[in-house]
Parts: C-alpha cells; sequence; structure tokens
C-alpha cells in the first residue's frame, strides 16, 4: 500500500505579467488502488496540479509538500519522480522526430526498471498491450507521437501507463478529443492498469463521460487553484446536472 | 509565397547571420571553367564569406593532383562505371563552375567517373562509390552520373580518410528516371572538402540528393538542381553534425526553370563545441516559365553546447505569381525542453533524453535515404560524435 500525499500546494508560474499565483493550497490523498476525480472549469488550475507532480520547470512550487510514502517529492528531478513510480499521462503528447515508439518505450522501461527487459518477454508484453489498445502492430516502427492523431496520442500515453506499470498515474485530460469509442478503449486499458498494478489514479477531466468508464471512489471539484468540495461518484452526477456554475460565481 | 512562423515548431529561435544581408540575386551568379576568371578567394566575397581561405588546405590553388587509385566501385551490366576523359563532350554539359574551387576541380581533373545507369534498369541494391584518401595533397576528383530514360537506382558516394578534395558531380536525370544519391563526408581531421553538385532533371524525372556530412576540418558542398522538363521533383535532403572546430557548409540551390515541378529541401544539423560552425545557404529561384511551381525549403540546427555557431539563411526568388506554393523556414536553437521533459517523465536521466533527441534529430534525415544499412552506419557516427560531448 503507498500513498501520494499533497499538502497545502502552492504553484506559480512565470507569465508576461509577472509572477501568479495558480495553486493556492491544495489538499488531496490518494492511496494505492483509488480513483480520484478532479474536475473542474477551465483555468481553475487542474492541469498546473498534473504538471507540478511531475515536476514541469515551468512550476515553481512556493508552500507545501507533496509526499511519495512520505518521501518528499519535491526534492526529486523530473525522471526521479518517474522512477519513484509517478507517472503523468500527458494531454498535448510531444513528437519526438526520428525516435521510434519500440525504441522510446524500451528505453523508458530500462530507464524505470534499471536493467533491460528480457527481449521476448518484452516483445509480448508490447504487443499484448498494443492489441489491448487496438494500436495497430506498424505503431511500433513510427516516430513517437509524430504525425499521430488525437486518439492515437492518447492510446500511445496509456500503452506506457500499462508497460511501464507505475505506483500512481495522473491521467491530464486524457479523455479530451476522443470519441466514444477511443474513449471506451482508453478507459478500459486504464481500468487494466489500476486492477493488474494496484494503481492509484489521479483523473483529471472537464467533463463527466468519461466517469461512465471509469468509476471514481473520489471526486475533487477543483476552484480557483484549490479543492472546494469533495464527496463520492454521486458528486460527479451533480456536476453533471448542475454543472459549475454554483462554484464559480464571483 | 509565404513565409512559415518566426518560432518553429521545435521550439527553437528564429537565427540570422547578422544585420548585414547580402544583395546578390543567386541566379545572377558568373560561372566559368577557367579558374583564372575568379578572383583570389577572400572572406570578402559572398561566396566565400563564412570561412578564411588557410581553411581550404591549398584546394584554391591553380594547380591540384588528382584521385583515381583512391576511388573504388564495381561496375555491372546495369550501372557501369568507368573512367573517361574529361575532354567528353558530356562533361561539363551538365553543371558549369560557380566558384574558384569548382574551376580548379574542373580544369584539374584529366579524367572523369562515369556511371551510367542503363535505361530502365531497376536497381535493387546500392551502388557504392567509395573515395579513400590517405594524402593531404590538395587534388581535384570529377564524377558524372546518368541516370537513364525509366531508370531507377541508388548510389552511394563515400569520402573517408585524410585528404583535400575539390570535387564536382555532375548528375544527369534523364526522362523518367529515379536515381536516389548520398553523399557522404566522414573525413579524417585535417582533411578540407570542397565539392560542387550540378543536377539536370528531365521530365518527369525524380532526383532524391541527400549530404550528410560529419568528418573533416572544412566540408563545403554546393548543390546545384535545375529542372529542364515539366513534372519533375527533387527531393534534397541534407544532415550534418560538426563538433569543436569543424566548418561544415551546405549552399543548396534550386532553379526551378520549367513548369510543374516540385522541390524540398531539409536540412538539419547539430553542433557542439567550441568553433563548432556549420553554414546553410538555402536558395531556390522560380523562373516566369516555372509556374505551377511547389517548393519548400528548410534548416533546422540544434546548438548543444556555447561556443558553437550555425549560420542559417534561406532565400526564394520568385519571377511568377502562377505557382502552386512556395516557403521556407529557418531556425536554429537549443534543445526543446517539452522534448525533454515528456522523455524525462518517463524515467528517461536527462543525458540520455538529450541523446535520444539530438540522434532522433538528425535520424529523421538519415531516414530518408531509404538505405537500410546507410542510415545504421551514419547512426553509429552521429552516437560515437555525442558520446565524445
Amino acid at each position: 500500500m503507498a500513498t501520494l500525499e499533497i499538502k497545502n500546494l502552492h504553484v506559480t508560474v512565470e507569465t508576461d505579467q509577472g509572477t501568479k499565483e495558480i495553486l493556492k493550497g491544495v489538499d488531496l490523498t490518494i492511496k494505492s488502488g483509488e480513483i480520484h476525480a478532479v474536475m473542474g472549469p477551465n483555468g481553475s488550475g487542474k492541469s498546473t496540479l498534473a504538471y507540478s507532480i511531475a515536476g514541469h520547470p515551468k512550476y515553481t512550487v512556493t508552500k507545501g509538500e507533496i509526499l511519495l510514502d512520505g518521501e518528499n517529492v519535491l526534492d526529486l528531478s523530473v525522471d526521479e519522480r518517474a522512477r519513484a513510480g509517478l507517472f503523468l499521462a500527458m494531454q498535448y503528447p510531444v513528437e519526438i522526430p526520428g525516435v521510434s515508439v519500440s525504441n522510446f518505450l524500451r528505453t523508458a522501461k530500462t530507464a524505470i526498471t534499471g536493467e533491460a527487459p528480457a527481449l521476448r518477454t518484452w516483445i509480448k508484453d508490447v504487443r499484448d498491450a498494443m492489441s489491448g489498445l487496438k494500436i495497430d502492430s506498424t505503431f511500433s516502427e513510427r516516430n513517437v507521437n509524430e504525425g499521430f492523431s488525437g486518439g492515437e496520442k492518447k492510446r500511445h500515453e496509456i500503452l506506457q501507463l500499462e508497460l511501464l506499470k507505475p505506483r500512481f498515474a495522473i491521467l491530464d485530460e486524457t479523455d479530451s478529443g476522443l470519441d466514444v469509442d477511443a474513449l471506451k478503449i482508453v478507459s478500459e486499458g486504464v481500468n487494466r492498469a489500476h486492477q493488474a498494478n494496484d494503481l492509484g489514479v489521479l483523473m483529471i477531466t472537464h467533463y463527466t463521460r468519461i466517469l461512465k468508464y471509469i468509476k471514481p471512489d473520489f471526486v475533487h471539484v477543483f476552484v480557483d487553484g484549490k479543492v472546494a468540495e469533495q464527496g463520492g461518484a454521486e458528486l460527479a452526477d451533480q456536476l453533471e446536472a448542475e454543472g459549475y456554475d454554483r462554484y464559480v460565481k464571483a | 509565397m509565404s513565409d512559415s512562423p518566426k518560432t518553429a515548431q521545435h521550439g527553437l529561435a528564429e537565427h540570422t547571420h547578422g544585420s548585414f544581408v547580402p544583395l546578390q540575386i543567386r541566379s545572377d551568379r558568373p560561372s566559368s571553367k577557367s579558374v583564372s576568371d575568379f578572383e583570389a578567394i577572400s572572406p570578402l566575397q559572398d561566396l566565400w564569406r563564412y570561412l578564411q581561405p588557410d581553411q581550404l588546405n591549398g584546394l584554391d590553388s591553380d594547380v591540384l593532383g588528382e584521385y583515381e587509385s583512391e576511388v573504388s566501385f564495381v561496375s555491372t551490366d546495369d550501372v557501369k562505371i568507368s573512367w573517361i576523359e574529361s575532354t567528353d563532350e558530356r562533361v561539363g554539359s551538365i553543371g558549369v563552375p560557380e566558384d574558384r574551387v569548382a574551376a580548379a576541380a574542373y580544369t584539374n581533373a584529366s579524367k572523369t567517373l562515369l556511371i551510367e545507369v542503363a535505361e530502365s534498369a531497376e536497381v535493387k541494391e546500392p551502388v557504392v562509390i567509395k573515395i579513400a584518401a590517405n594524402h593531404p595533397a590538395p587534388s581535384a576528383l570529377h564524377i558524372f552520373v546518368i541516370a537513364k530514360k525509366f531508370s531507377n537506382a541508388t548510389l552511394i558516394v563515400e569520402h573517408m580518410g585524410l585528404g583535400n578534395l575539390a570535387e564536382i558531380i555532375e548528375i544527369d536525370v534523364q526522362d523518367e528516371a529515379k536515381l536516389n544519391i548520398v553523399s557522404v563526408q566522414n573525413w579524417d581531421k585535417g582533411s578540407a572538402h570542397v565539392s560542387a553538385h550540378f543536377s539536370k532533371l528531365a521530365r518527369n524525372s525524380f532526383l532524391k540528393h541527400s549530404i550528410a556530412s560529419f568528418g573533416g576540418d572544412l566540408v563545403r558542398i554546393t548543390p546545384v538542381t535545375t529542372f529542364t522538363g515539366p513534372g519533375a521533383e527533387v527531393e534534397m535532403n541534407g544532415v550534418y553534425f560538426a563538433s569543436a572546430g569543424q566548418h561544415l557548409e551546405n549552399r543548396p540551390f534550386v532553379d526551378h526553370a520549367a513548369p510543374n515541378c516540385k522541390s524540398r529541401v531539409t536540412y538539419k544539423g547539430a553542433l557542439q563545441g567550441n568553433k563548432a560552425h556549420t553554414v546553410w545557404i538555402g536558395d531556390v529561384l522560380i523562373r516566369v516559365v516555372a509556374e505551377g511551381t511547389d517548393t519548400y525549403e528548410l534548416n533546422r540546427n540544434l546548438l548543444l553546447t556555447d561556443g558553437a555557431r550555425a549560420d542559417s539563411v534561406p532565400n526564394l526568388e520568385i519571377e511568377t505569381g502562377e505557382i502552386e506554393g512556395a516557403g521556407h523556414a529557418s531556425a536554429s536553437g537549443r534543445f526543446d525542453d517539452e522534448q525533454l521533459f515528456y522523455l524525462q517523465a518517463r524515467g528517461i536521466t536527462v543525458d540520455d533524453a538529450r541523446r535520444l533527441v539530438v540522434l532522433g534529430f538528425l535520424v529523421d534525415i538519415l531516414q530518408r535515404t531509404g538505405v537500410e544499412e546507410l542510415v545504421e552506419i551514419l547512426t553509429s557516427i552521429v552516437e560515437e560524435k555525442l558520446g565524445s560531448y
């Protein structure tokens, strides 16, 4: 059983207008096997939370802590955080020209586990994960995210989630830009990773749509850089019916 | 015409070569087969402004030696390769020297290596011309390639060893022919190589022309492609990697002198170490007759360390408005932080991430050669160079 604790997290970014505080004291605790949905209107700081946990250099933590089983994640570099078991499925995965998917996956797996995976089982693992996500086998030879459709990019993120087997996954609007079929496929992938690895999930989303396929244990409503309300899955139903209006009223 | 955005997709900042903009129009450049028609080389001349004459290791002298024993090849029925006298009327028919070193190569190479791809030949295996030098005496070499009608072949010209070479490669791509030519420069330290490539593309022909420059103190290549018939297409690719003290220069020029032709020019380079210097001057001329032209040229440079310098200047001259499209992009900069973040977020250390990104950046161009073995060899050369920084 592992625990990811976010305590009183304050985060700023540099903008043209100067330093701006985006996260204003976030408290959130996720345990292994739990699925948390973070929902909120645009600009509420949901993605900032995701990137801050992963350690993107654009964001500065000015106050608070992120602890993984008591260890201070903020002291770790981006790659050390990933090796410690954190995974961020990106909203906008980056193209890396000239680096094939197969090379990338193998390099990442080697980095995470500290040794090159045994070739035969690795090839089978990749093939199985790809077929589970209905990804064509020619995908391996394509360059990372280059020329991928929106749906392919998201499936590629979940492919990595299934293969790298992190302890906690942050899904940053993985559902955005997907049609219903792709949403189902991607959700099934997340559910598989959840079951197989007792994965803790922090699912960031604008819409309730994905919650039909990935059932959250907890729902947090995010407004103006902090959690405004939390509850169980029923809170999502309420949001579905009422929208965010009552939170964002000035 | 449409200019590309000032800041390019890889997050590289646009780079210019300073406030001075040369006024010379590419099409006006004088040409001659005689060395004496060209002034002594000086950095005051626009053509040579990025280097000092002593970097030429004597290639600017009137008298050069010759390469013959240094060149090895296998002639077949489909691709006949032989030495002919340079007095042969074909020699010089594709391109006339536009600079002093090319003129010196022209006059001093008494023999020309003739490579003839037979009409309608479908040549599966790449044909390799190996130029392995072993002495620093400044020398001349002239190569003449004919891809006859309906032929399809791949030709690799490899340069290696210690040498100082002034070279001309003429490429005659006849009607409906397809030619894939790769010139690899992987010279030893102490070498200088100045090469002028002239290609003519006849009706509906296709040329893929690639440059890969990794080794040599100075490598300067001026590939000129001229469309002489309609419906032809050229893909000009270049990849280079300059380490400390190396000067790698490329000046591709596409002359759209026929209608409905397409050109794509893509050069990518990496630089590392003090006084690593790359120069890319990309010229495209769309003449009045060249209606329906579709052209795009792009240069990107990745600066891996301080002390390196990349000059990059795209030029586009358009004499007709009746074109499909014309554009260019040039950007030089450091690593894209988003790419590094993505890789690091998957557990890959920053050093490995950089290595992967550089390799990917350059391999992207290597892959375009379509020659698997070559991609492997060149990738390992890049890896070796990367390991040393």
